[in-house]
């Protein structure tokens, strides 16, 4: 069951990407990557982490997909653009791609016998998440939170129209 | 029960092809979205080592990358929509100011 679960979300991701490469048309890579994010959800849910799942669904495919297709809205393309023209280009980024395919693969092959399975204990609680970020993990947290209003700052003044200039 | 391994290597897949994304694609918005590909795979390995690991300090990471990625998503965009609104184009070559 879990491995047919795992084969499932696993094709839906790899084929979201995939779609977001090969599609033309910007709001279709956005639509692709949504569903994309939202079995990645599902994996993350897998691997004993239901409330960073629920957070994955919820922020990614929810929140930041929405501004993406926001500002796809308010660019406007009529058609989109075509991928990058010379073919040799293309070519060597697909023979680049394999190997570095390759070089990841052989940099972790060691670790990943060791990994063991999932199963065994549970890690994912919600409540052990939010004691730990709340005593261990305060610090980050809390800069995380400057960082959050320097970046609403940030986009704010960025994109507001300057007055008679 | 699954290996651990198995989603250790969806995530190395899903980097790469969040790098052939950004490399073969030509506007920033698409660019943009293989760079959060790049940053939801490295979410899969962290929540994948927490699990291999048995300690939900990696799912706490994971928190915080996520948040992090929608300050840059919120900064990212603005920038791209400031382009836009300068060039009325959002080829990346278009953006060669700086090109010697």
């Amino acid at each position: 069951m879990g491995i047919f679960l795992f084969s499932l979300l696993a094709i839906l991701c790899v084929g979201g990407v995939l779609g977001l490469i090969l599609s033309r048309n910007q709001a279709h890579s956005a639509l692709f990557l949504v569903l994309a994010f939202a079995s990645l959800g599902g994996l993350f849910g897998l691997l004993d982490a239901p409330f960073i799942a629920a957070v994955q669904i919820i922020i990614y495919a929810g929140a930041i997909m929405v501004l993406f297709i926001f500002v796809i809205m308010m660019i406007n393309l009529e058609q989109g653009i075509a991928p990058e023209r010379k073919r040799w280009t293309l070519g060597l980024s697909a023979v680049l791609a394999v190997f570095l395919l390759i070089e990841l693969g052989l940099a972790v092959r060691g670790t990943l016998g060791a990994l063991g399975r999932t199963g065994g204990e549970s890690i994912g609680n919600p409540t052990e998440l939010g004691r730990l970020l709340f005593t261990d993990y305060l610090y980050p947290f809390e800069i995380t939170s400057v960082l959050i209003i320097a970046a609403l700052v940030g986009a704010i003044v960025l994109v507001k129209k300057k007055e008679k200039e | 029960m699954i290996p651990v391994s198995y989603f250790f290597g969806l995530s190395i897949v899903l980097f790469v092809l969040g790098i052939i994304a950004f490399f073969i694609k030509r506007d920033l918005i698409t660019m943009f979205m293989a760079i959060e590909v790049m940053l939801n795979a490295a979410n899969l390995a962290f929540i994948a080592l927490a699990k291999a690991a048995g300690s939900p300090a990696g799912q706490v990471i994971v928190f915080f990358i996520i948040t992090v990625a929608a300050a840059e998503a919120a900064v990212g965009l603005a920038i791209i929509l400031l382009v836009f609104r300068q060039k009325k184009s959002i080829k990346a070559e278009d953006m060669r100011l700086l090109k010697g």
